[in-house]
């Protein structure tokens, strides 16, 4: 078969070229220019080649222990908040009703958290927190436990995650719900007609008919916990010490406190590998998950 | 395996004080014969489905009682129930093989694994279903996975009846002739007790011992296929069953005669006065009406059109304002679409109010 050629149809990408160039493109490109040179202001530059990248993988240098003790901590922050949020997402998305009246208020509640901006978030829980004037940091100081997240790493910690679990589990749990929504009753009728456990309906029904929406939600909370900025910034401004200083906390400390734009242009681009890479790696992981293995068992 | 019975069975999605018009099953006392096949048989919203989520237990009844064996299991949930079904869609679980499937209701009872994989591979053999055992059940097209809900369905060996609900909706239509006879041979195999819901007729005549036919929330009629089609009991089941359907026509009837547009038509029974006030008709099947040439004896017709069906004709015929189906003789042909109609007297059926009059011989 002959393919119809037409050139004009350059044209109708021509647009989307030019914004994607003006909007993604040419930036990028300027962090990738920057990475390779090093500038003392005055808008002048000096050409460093790959000096940047070596140092910043290698631990010993100023710049490469920064970085991979932020990334160290990042890659725990979103390990704990998935392994909170995911689970209670499910658990809140199975509690909720099915029908009538309650589902739209249930809907409203969750939804709160998400339409709150992020600085918005910070300040609330900075201020609940503050064991003199925050709710929660004064009832936790009266009742006797030593609660104070601007001293001590620990509650820096435990404040930052559940601020996050208490903004972002909504979101895996409004995505599951949709997905338990999609479920046809014939389903649930026919395991009760097998004599399904609550436990085993969970597990051959209601689980993999999730499987999609929580790709999605593993891989959302994922990106959003590994570029964290604005909420720890504003509640810890990523103390005490270092401890809450998350790799894009660094990274503007680096790029805007010491405008080292060089050594920022250099983390960003790792940065930005590391999210791709590691995006990469659960979606394949996840899609192939369903995919028909070689059984093993062979029948019942 | 049991022997259900329906005491006074009757359900709205109204609530009890809805308006017993508005019921979606009226008051049905019937019995279920244990190992019988049935058919509930009626067309969409006549509550066959009600009635068969009531038996399973998905539908809490409003009133009314049911019982396996005599014993009155109406409050029991559906797990506790013994009872299988089958739905109108495949209900696959998409994670398991079709093994696992298939063992599924017997593993959440606890049965040991050895009769599991036993009963297993007899029912997978029974529906051609073993070389996939192994095979994850997502994969499969839609009548496999409909057969794995068939097979879920029968492989439990204890349970008190098996329901399907229109199962064969989903296949294509030589495949549901195999699938059908498949389960009439099941049901000889294994001895349970199948009651199939279907608005097919060739579906539930091929299918079942007994056919039940519903209308309107009402059982109308319960008897065999040859009893459907011979003696009627409710004007519905004469033109639901059969194709073409029956035709029922008003009439006045007295003695051994009927009256229709003037013309008197002989019965073979006497059914003495009928009482004032009641609509009266008679009914009669087209195969047992044929068409000849104008006569002085017979009702005369004007055919308006000539249905062929391949093994047999049926003339469409008018006599004053009432339509006729009647069989064409091979070979008959007219000249001016004027014809005469000719009964079987043995075959003519008179209605009272829409329910068969038993006359005297």
């Amino acid at each position: 078969m002959d393919k119809t050629i037409n050139q004009k149809a350059w044209f109708l990408v021509l647009p989307v070229f030019a914004v994607v160039a003006f909007s993604a493109i040419l930036p990028l490109m300027t962090v990738v220019n920057y990475s390779m040179q090093d500038t003392f202001g005055n808008n002048q530059f000096f050409w460093n080649g790959v000096g940047w990248f070596k140092e910043l993988l290698d631990p010993s240098t100023d710049l490469g222990g920064r970085f991979l003790a932020s990334l160290g901590r990042n890659l725990l922050f979103s390990a704990i908040i998935l392994a909170i949020e995911v689970p209670l997402g499910i658990v809140v998305a199975l509690s909720m009703p099915r029908e009538g009246w309650t589902v739209a208020v249930c809907l409203v509640i969750l939804a709160l958290p998400l339409l709150i901006p992020w600085n918005v978030v910070g300040t609330i829980w900075q201020i609940f927190g503050r064991p003199d004037i925050g709710l929660l940091g004064y009832t936790l100081n009266t009742l006797g436990i030593d609660y104070n997240y601007v001293s001590n790493e620990f509650d820096a910690w435990a404040t930052v995650i559940v601020m996050d679990v208490w903004h972002w589990t909504s979101l895996v749990a409004l995505l599951c719900y949709a997905g338990l929504k999609s479920i046809p009753d014939a389903y649930y009728q026919a395991a009760q007609i097998d004599g399904a456990s609550r436990w085993a309906v969970f597990k051959a029904i209601q689980l993999p008919k999730m499987n999609r929406v929580l790709l999605i939600a593993v891989l959302l909370r994922f990106m959003d916990s590994f570029m964290i900025y604005t909420e720890p910034f504003v509640v810890t401004g990523g103390g005490p010490g270092n401890s809450t200083t998350f790799v894009s906390i660094e990274l503007v400390k680096i790029a805007l406190g010491q405008f080292d734009l060089g050594k920022a242009a250099a983390l960003s681009l790792v940065y930005n590998l590391i999210i791709l890479i590691v995006c990469w790696v659960f979606y394949t992981v996840m899609t192939n998950a369903g995919v028909e293995r070689p059984a093993k068992k062979g029948g019942a | 395996m049991a022997r259900i019975d329906l005491v006074d069975l009757a359900h709205s999605y109204g609530g009890n004080a809805a308006p017993p018009e508005s019921f979606a099953l009226k008051p049905v006392t019937m019995t279920w014969r244990q190992g019988g096949a049935y058919a509930l048989l009626g067309p969409s919203g006549c509550g066959k489905t009600t009635l068969l989520n009531l038996i399973s237990g998905i539908v809490t009844p409003s009133r009314g009682k049911i019982l396996f064996d005599g014993a009155d299991i109406t409050p029991l949930s559906t797990q506790k129930r013994n009872i299988a079904q089958v739905f109108q869609f495949p209900v696959i679980y998409d994670t398991m093989t079709v093994g696992q499937n298939l063992a599924f209701p017997l593993k959440n009872r606890g049965v040991p694994k050895a009769e599991v994989d036993a009963r297993v591979k007899q029912i997978a053999d029974l529906l051609d279903l073993t070389p996939y055992l192994g095979r994850k059940a997502t994969r499969l097209t839609a009548d496999a996975k409909q057969k794995i809900s068939l097979g879920r369905g029968l492989v439990r060996s204890d349970v008190a009846a098996v329901l399907f609900d229109e199962p064969l909706t989903v296949i294509d239509p030589e495949l549901k002739w195999q699938l059908r006879s498949k389960l009439k041979a099941l049901h000889r195999e294994l001895d349970l007790t199948m009651i199939y819901v279907t608005h097919d007729q060739t579906e539930a005549l091929t299918f079942a011992d007994t056919v039940v036919v519903m209308h309107d929330g009402r059982v109308v009629q319960s008897g065999t296929p040859a009893e459907l089609f011979d003696k009627p009991a409710h004007t519905f089941v004469g033109y639901f069953i059969g194709s073409p359907g029956m035709n029922i026509v008003p009439a006045a009837v007295s003695g051994h005669e009927a009256r229709v547009d003037g013309h008197t038509i002989g019965l073979h029974r006497n059914y003495g006065v009928l009482p004032a006030g009641t609509k009266i008709e008679i009914g009669v099947r087209p195969e047992f009406l044929h068409v000849a040439a104008p006569a002085s004896g017979l009702l005369s017709a004007m055919i308006e059109r000539i249905d062929d069906l391949g093994r047999a004709r049926f003339a469409r015929v008018r006599v004053g304002d009432e339509k006729f189906s009647a069989r064409m003789p091979p070979g008959f042909s007219v000249p001016d679409n004027m014809v005469g109609l000719v009964f079987d007297p043995a075959h003519v059926h008179v209605y009272a109010d829409s329910r068969l009059v038993e006359g005297v011989a």
